[in-house]
Parts: structure tokens; sequence; C-alpha cells
């Protein structure tokens, strides 16, 4: 098969796959007696069609990169990072201890140092998993997959039997003061009125140009690339394989902290339970879509924000669509985007080629 | 067209067409821009061993596969016996009787070997009926055409050469007629190739037709009746083997003269810069397979380490280059032992000056998905750039000059190494680790997988290095390379020295014998006549006996 030109493998089958999910999509949505048309305008109404349904998107969003990102980085050293819902779920831990011990301080002081500490405690609950790799051969699916668990019984147990202050009847940490949190948009811009996207989303921008510059413009990142492509190449070329595994590792999941950070920090101000909410998995298939590259992440990841946005104005605005089938268009999505992304590229390639091939004969 | 005016030879065979067991007509393909095979015509006769010669590239892979139903021509016609046929799939093309033995076997590992034969040619829903059939019948096939290979046998127990056999037995079995054979020595031990070359003759008395696909050219005078040669997707010329020579073959292939004898002066040895010191080193397995060698290399000289593959060549070069750690003894260069420990000692034997042409490019050598310039820095990247960013620019700069130096083709920078073919990719490894001057280099396998022409620029370009002073560490499992490049012979076996030769006077069944762990007296010169021998080593010693050898150094 002749591989796709460039422009076909980027732009056309991603954008023909997202197109065939909405297809199959809008069938069910007229199975259950609704117009698919309507609800693809209800849907991007709520994205994009007022100011607070605007700034839920781009909330989501900055999750949806944080943990593109995570995935991506490790996917480029060969490693499938599952675990970014656990790491960031950890990273949370850090986020809410070092903003209760500066409870009060200005976000200016704060914002930094939940940055620093999430990172801390995400990037560690991520290593773990990376050494486990690199000097016991246990896979990382499999332990990150665990790590996930692990995580989330953890994180249970500390935030109801430790964190929670006395008197308080629902599972949360005590909450940080307003002028500690991660400040949002809102307070600049009146567009966003209520609104949680916060300054987290231009971290996230920013993380998309890093990792973009470390991944194609450095050393390191030259090294992560050929050890995902050819570890014996890469040992070969005098690159510690063990050593680069634990580092992307631990960079991996300091990536995926920082949905803490928008979320801890910026939204709800303290730490409640399974506050990941599941943006540790849409990571992957950001990532998948994306294909790795920050782009395509930043990309996908608006898809998802407007998927996640839209789809509870659409659960609210046509009661005959209800929360479950709109998780179904999601997972639609994921499943046309990611485990069938390649379905398309066959007939495409032979469509894109034939023209060749017919005046070649001649 | 051409395609009206077939040249002589196709016209004189095209009179008596039912001796042809395979014809191509005007026989076209294109992928995208490149015009892959242009109107080729092709006739081989029924009963004969047909060679096709030709450089990588040159579309003798693609024609074979339009012929065996991997890909269809755009344009033209496949005869088999006479009959024109529209081949859709190899399906297909077995049921004509077309077999195939592919370069890169296509064997289930964990099979035994008769249940590999029977795999897509069950007859029946239940095993056991079918694999009881297939075994007589592979008995007979093994008694008919010398393929002796023990049924019950897992496939990855099995030495590579028994693994081609049984990809044979899988053609024969499918009732094939004609068999094409992909480049079937590529991997083989010279030992092995002789069995091959001894079973094509069989299968040829049985009144099968053979195609022979390789660029190795004794091996075209030693078994072929005719040989065409292709060359940049064209048929150039048919000949009758015995009426043409290798020096006239290579000519066609390349296009130009080619010095198929490697011109070099006296060594002038200096210094040591490489010493290995009692050095043993195990595979991943903890198995020993270099067990306590000791030997030096001086600036100025081409150590050749000869020796039947698997016999701790490998483990010997990636141990020296850093890979590997050592289970005892010390490796120095320029006086300075080398502490490897760890999986980044390769970095530190290159800083030592030390620079790996490793056995395996693809594997090894080099990232199949980075683009040119970026195998072109491959184990020297810390010394593009300050502080963390990669000076992509000097990178650039440097695997362009490599390219334009090396002669690499296409000279593209971003072109995706794995579509470099195998001749160009090995120039781009070998353009790397000398460019940068080392002390000591160490090539295993340098012209493995490469065309002809490319061959004699490498072989050039490794006794330009030593006349430049440089100690040079050569590995190959081609004797002829290791005889004609060497200043000075090691052979090993078994992960122990046994020997030191002079290539000038070293005979080759002496190093033979040396390689086998055998000594002269203990030859055994007729094979065929002898109980069935007990251990693989010595059918291996039957099989490099002389009487078997004569006749095959056409050089």
């Amino acid at each position: 098969m002749t591989p796709l030109p460039r422009w076909a493998d980027v732009v056309l089958l991603p954008l023909l796959n997202v197109v065939l999910a909405f297809l199959v999509g809008g069938l069910i949505v007229l199975a259950v007696g609704q117009n698919p048309l309507q609800a693809v305008g209800i849907m991007l109404y709520g994205a994009f069609g007022y100011g607070s349904g605007f700034g839920y998107t781009l909330y989501y969003t900055t999750d949806f990169i944080f943990a593109g990102l995570a995935v991506s980085l490790a996917y480029h050293a060969g490693l499938f990072n599952i675990g970014p819902e656990g790491q960031a779920y950890v990273a949370g831990l850090g986020v809410i201890l070092i903003g209760l011990a500066l409870n009060g301080m200005h976000w200016a002081l704060v914002f930094p140092l939940m940055i620093v500490a999430g990172a801390l405690f995400g990037g560690a609950w991520a290593f773990v998993p990376g050494y486990l790799q690199a000097k016991r051969g246990s896979h990382i699916v499999i332990t990150t997959i665990l790590f996930n668990f692990i995580a989330t019984a953890m994180m249970g147990f500390l935030i109801s039997r430790v964190l929670k202050p006395e008197g308080v009847n629902s599972d949360e940490s005590a909450p940080l003061e307003a002028i500690t949190r991660v400040p949002q948009l809102r307070t600049f811009i009146e567009l966003f009125k209520n609104s949680p996207v916060n300054l987290t989303f231009f971290l996230a921008i920013a993380a998309l140009f890093f990792v973009y510059w470390l991944i194609w413009r450095t050393k390191f990142g030259y090294a992560v690339r050929a050890l995902g492509h050819n570890p014996v190449a890469a040992n070969y070329a005098g690159i510690s394989n063990q050593k680069l595994i634990m580092i992307v590792m631990a960079m991996s999941g300091m990536l995926a902290a920082m949905v803490a950070v928008n979320n801890v920090g910026g939204v709800q101000g303290r730490l409640i339970l399974n506050f990941v909410n599941g943006a540790g998995f849409v990571g992957i298939a950001v990532a998948f879509m994306g294909k790795g590259h920050p782009v395509g992440v930043g990309l996908s990841a608006l898809l998802f924000g407007i998927l996640y946005q839209g789809g509870q104005e659409l659960a609210f605005q046509m009661p005959g669509i209800t929360r479950e089938m709109i998780v179904t268009i999601q997972a639609l999505v994921i499943l046309f985007t990611g485990a069938m992304g390649d379905m398309l590229r066959a007939p495409l390639s032979r469509l894109l080629t034939r023209p060749d091939a017919t005046t070649g004969a001649k | 067209m051409t395609g009206l005016n077939p040249t002589n030879e196709q016209r004189s065979s095209g009179t008596a067409a039912s001796a042809l067991a395979i014809e191509l007509v005007g026989i076209n393909k294109h992928f995208g821009p490149v015009h892959a095979n242009r109107d080729i015509h092709l006739a081989v006769r029924r009963g004969t061993v047909h060679g096709i010669v030709g450089e990588n590239g040159a579309g003798k892979s693609t024609l074979m596969s339009i012929l065996y139903g991997f890909y269809t021509a755009d344009s033209g016609e496949i005869r088999v016996n006479g009959v024109p046929q529209k081949i859709t799939d190899s399906r297909h093309a077995l049921a004509l009787g077309i077999g195939m033995v592919h370069q890169h076997f296509m064997l289930v590992d964990n099979f035994t070997v008769l249940e590999n034969v029977v795999l897509g040619a069950e007859d029946s829903a239940l095993l056991r009926p079918t694999l009881n059939r297939a075994r007589d019948h592979l008995k007979q096939l093994a008694r008919d055409y010398g393929l002796e290979v023990d049924p019950d046998a897992i496939i990855e127990n099995l030495s590579v050469g028994q693994q081609q056999r049984v990809e044979i037995l899988k053609a024969l079995y499918r009732g094939a007629e004609t068999l094409i054979l992909d480049e079937p020595t590529g991997v083989l031990t010279p030992a092995e190739a002789d069995h091959l070359f001894r079973i094509l003759g069989k299968l040829r008395e049985e009144g099968k037709t053979i195609i022979l696909i390789t660029h190795k050219l004794r091996e075209i005078m030693a078994i072929t009746d005719e040989v065409s040669v292709m060359r940049q997707g064209a048929m150039v010329k048919t000949l009758q083997t015995k009426d043409t020579s290798p020096g006239e073959l290579a000519e066609l292939m390349v296009g130009r003269r080619v010095l198929l004898r490697v011109e070099k002066g006296p060594a002038n040895p200096g210094k040591v810069l490489l010493d290995v010191k009692n050095l043993i080193v195990t595979d991943d397995f903890k198995v020993p397979r270099v067990k306590n060698i000791s030997f030096q290399v001086r600036a100025g000289e081409i150590v050749g380490i000869a020796g039947v593959a698997g016999n701790g060549q490998s483990e010997l070069l990636e141990s020296i280059a850093g890979m590997r750690d050592q289970l005892g003894g010390t490796i120095s260069v320029n006086d300075k032992v080398l502490s490897l420990e760890g999986d980044d000692g390769a970095a530190r034997a290159r800083a030592a000056g030390l620079a790996h042409v490793p056995e395996d490019r693809l594997r090894m050598g080099l990232v199949t998905n980075f683009m040119a310039w970026e195998n072109a820095i491959l184990g020297y990247q810390g010394s593009y750039g300050e502080g963390l960013g990669l000076d992509i620019g000097k990178a650039r700069s440097t695997a362009e000059d490599y390219l334009k130096k090396f002669d690499v083709r296409p000279a593209n920078l971003d072109l995706k190494s794995s579509n470099f073919s195998g001749g160009n990719q090995q120039k781009i490894v070998l353009a790397r680790e000398m460019e940068r001057d080392p002390d000591v280099l160490i090539v295993g396998q340098p012209t493995r997988g490469v065309d002809i022409g490319a061959i004699e620029f490498i072989h050039n370009q490794i006794i330009k290095m030593r006349d430049a002073g440089k100690a040079i560490l050569l590995v190959s499992v081609e004797l002829d390379e290791i005889r004609s490049l060497s200043d000075r012979i090691l052979v090993l076996f078994d992960g122990h020295l046994v020997g030191e030769a002079d290539p000038a006077t070293a005979d080759e069944t002496e190093l033979g014998l040396l390689m086998t762990g055998s000594h002269s007296d203990q030859v055994i010169t007729e094979p065929g006549t002898l109980p069935a021998h007990e251990t693989p080593m010595q059918q291996t010693l039957v099989e490099m006996s002389p009487k078997d050898n004569s006749g095959r150094d056409t050089n």
C-alpha cells in the first residue's frame, strides 16, 4: 500500500474519522426520534454560543491538553502511559497541601508552587511504574493501570479520613481562600461570565509549545524518539534506555499533574473525591487522535472539550437525549479516531493514488 | 513499443513455447512516479535454474511479486506453461504451480515443521488426518530432494538453513512446479548455501523449474543455466550462464566496469590501538558466547574475524562497542581501559575513540523511522548543540556532507531512512562512523544485503581508513570479504579464537575447517558414503569438504 500524502494523513484522515463518528452518532439520535441536525446545532451553541459555555469548553480543553500531552510524551519514548488519571489524582494531593499550607497568601505566590508541588506528586506517581519498567521489566501498561486503582483507593482514604475537616459532611478537604486560588479568567474578561476557565489554560498552551520544543528541538527529545522507534538502536547510540524511561515517565506524570492545578487550584479550591473524572483517560484518545503531535493534541483536546461542554448542553436542552447517549457519542469519536483510526487509510490511499496508476498504464 | 520487437533470445525461446514454464511479456508496473518494471520480457525454460540478477531496486522483487500475485501489473501478460493467466493472489499462483521462498521466512516459530507445512493447506477440519498424510508426503519429498528435516522439530529450534528447507518443503507440498527463491543465501553460512545448491540441483533433475533472485554472482555462475540481468526496472539482457563471466554480469548490472577484487597495498601496522584481554561475554540468556578471548589490533591494519555465524561474533562486537556487559576481561582503546558497564556504555566507547558499524543496520545502526539527517548523527547527538537544544542546522550540514562524500542516493536529507536501499543505508552508517575520525573502527558485516557497486565503494572506504592509520576490526560471515580485506585473519569458533591465518597464504579449506572447529586430519572426503552424522557440526564438516567446493570459486 502506498503511504498517504502528508496533508491527507494529518488533516483529511482525522477529519473523515470525526465526520464518520458524527454520522453514526446522528443515526443513534435519529433512532430515539430526535433531529440530529438540531442536536449538532445545540451542541455547537453550547460549546461556543455564549460566554460561559465557551469558558467551560476551554476549561475542559485545558484538562485534555495536559492529559493528552502526558500520553503523547510517553508514547514518543515507546511507553504507553495509561495512568494520567491516577497521576493527576495524586497530584491533587500536592496541590491542596501546598495550598492549605499557604492558605490566605496571594495566588501569584501560590500558583507557581502549586505547579511545582503537583508536578512532584504526579511525577513521583508515574516514576514508580517507570522504574519498574526500566529495572524490572514490568510492563508499563499493566503497572500504570494498577497505579490508577491504587491512587483511587489511597486518595479516597486520605480525603475522607485525613483531609476532611471536622463537621463537614461531604468527602472533601478544607477549602482554599479566594485569594489563594488560581484566578479564573472571568475576573479579567467579562465574556466568560461564571465559567471555571482559569489561568491554567495559558499554562496548557505554553505546555503545547514546550512539548513541541522538547521532542523536536532538543537532544533529549532526539534520544526519546530514538528510544521510542528502536530501543536497540538507542542503546547502540549510547542512550541509557533505563534512565530515559524513568525520566520520561516522571515528566509524563508531571504533565498529567497539571490537570490537578486546573481543577483543585483553579475551580474547586478544595480536594474532592474523583475530581479528575475521566479526563486522564480522555487524554489517551486525545493523544492518539492528535498523533502525539502538540498541534494535533491541541486540536483534538478542543474537539473533546466541545463534546464535553456541548454534550452537557444537549442533555439539558433535548430531554430525549440522556447523559448516557452523550457518552455514547463521545465513545464513538474515540472509537473512530482512536481504535479504528486507520480504517479509512487503505481506501483513501487507493482513491488518492489511482490517477497516477491509470496514467502510468498507458 | 518494444513488445513487438522481442530480442533474439526471446524470439528463439518463443518458438518452443511448450518448453517454457513461465513467460512474462511486456510487464509494466508503476508505484506512483516510480516506474519499477519497464516492459519486461522474460522466458524461463522448464527444468532449468534461471537466475535473475540486479542491484537493489532494479525491480527483481517487484517482478517476482507480480508473478506471485502480490501485485498486479499495470500492463503485460503472464503465461504459465504457455497459457496466459491473470494471477490474482498467491493462492492462485500456487494453484498454477508457482511457489515462492521468501527472503524473510514466513514460518510460525512455535509450530512444528509439519504444522507449518500444512498451515493453510489443511484439507479437513480435523488436523490429525492432514498431519498424517502430510508426514508421509514429507518423507517422500525429503527422500527425493535431500530435504531432510525432522517433521516434529519446532521451527525456532532449527538453524536458518533448516528453516529455509521447510519453506521449500512448504512450496513443494503445495505442488509447486516452479520455485522462486528470493535472495536465498543472504542468511546462510557457506556450508548451508552449498547444501541449498545441492537441493536445487536435485530439484532441477526432477524437472522442477527454479527462478533464483540474487546479487551474488558466484552463485549465479555455480548453479544457473540461464541468467537475466535487470537494471533500473528494465531487463538488460538474458544470457547463457556458460557463455558469460562474473565480470560481464557485474558490468551489465551496474552499467559500468566494476572491480571485483579489492585493490590494496601492504599493511603498515603501528602501535596497538585496540587491546582485548581475556574477554568473557554472555548473551541475553546469560550463556557464555565469548570465552576468554585476547587479541590486539594495531594502527593501520585490518584484523578480520572469520567464523560461522553464531559463534560469538555478535557478542564480541557488541561488547567491544559497549552495548553488552562483560563477565570478565578488559578492553582498552589507545592504552586506556574502557569502563562499559550500564546500558549507556556505547557512549563511553565512542568518547574513547571507538566507532562501530553494527552487523545489523536495520535493527541497530539506524532508526528506520528517522530521516537521513537524524540518522547521520545517531550516537553523536550529544555533540550537536550547546546545552539542551539540538543544533539542527549543524546536524543537517554534517549530514549533507556525509551524503555527498559517500554518494548516498537519493541525497535527500529529509527522506525517511527506511526508504533508502540497503546499500545506501549502509553508506549512511559508514559515513557517520568513519567521518568522525575514530582511532578504532569495528565493522560487522559491512556489505550484507548491499549491491555490487556499493560493495566496491565500501571496501575501498575501509581500506582508506586503514591507510589513514586506524585500527580496524572486521567481522563478516563472507569468507571472501574477510580474505580480501584483512591483513590478519583470526578464526572464531564456539567463542574461542582457534587460529590465526595470513590471508595471502590461507587456504579456504583450511579456514573452513578451523571455522567448524576441526583439523584437516579429520577431514572426511566422501560425502554420501558415510553413516548418518551424529551432530550438526559433523554434518557441516562433511558439507565443507573440498570436493563440494570445487568449481565454485569463480572469481
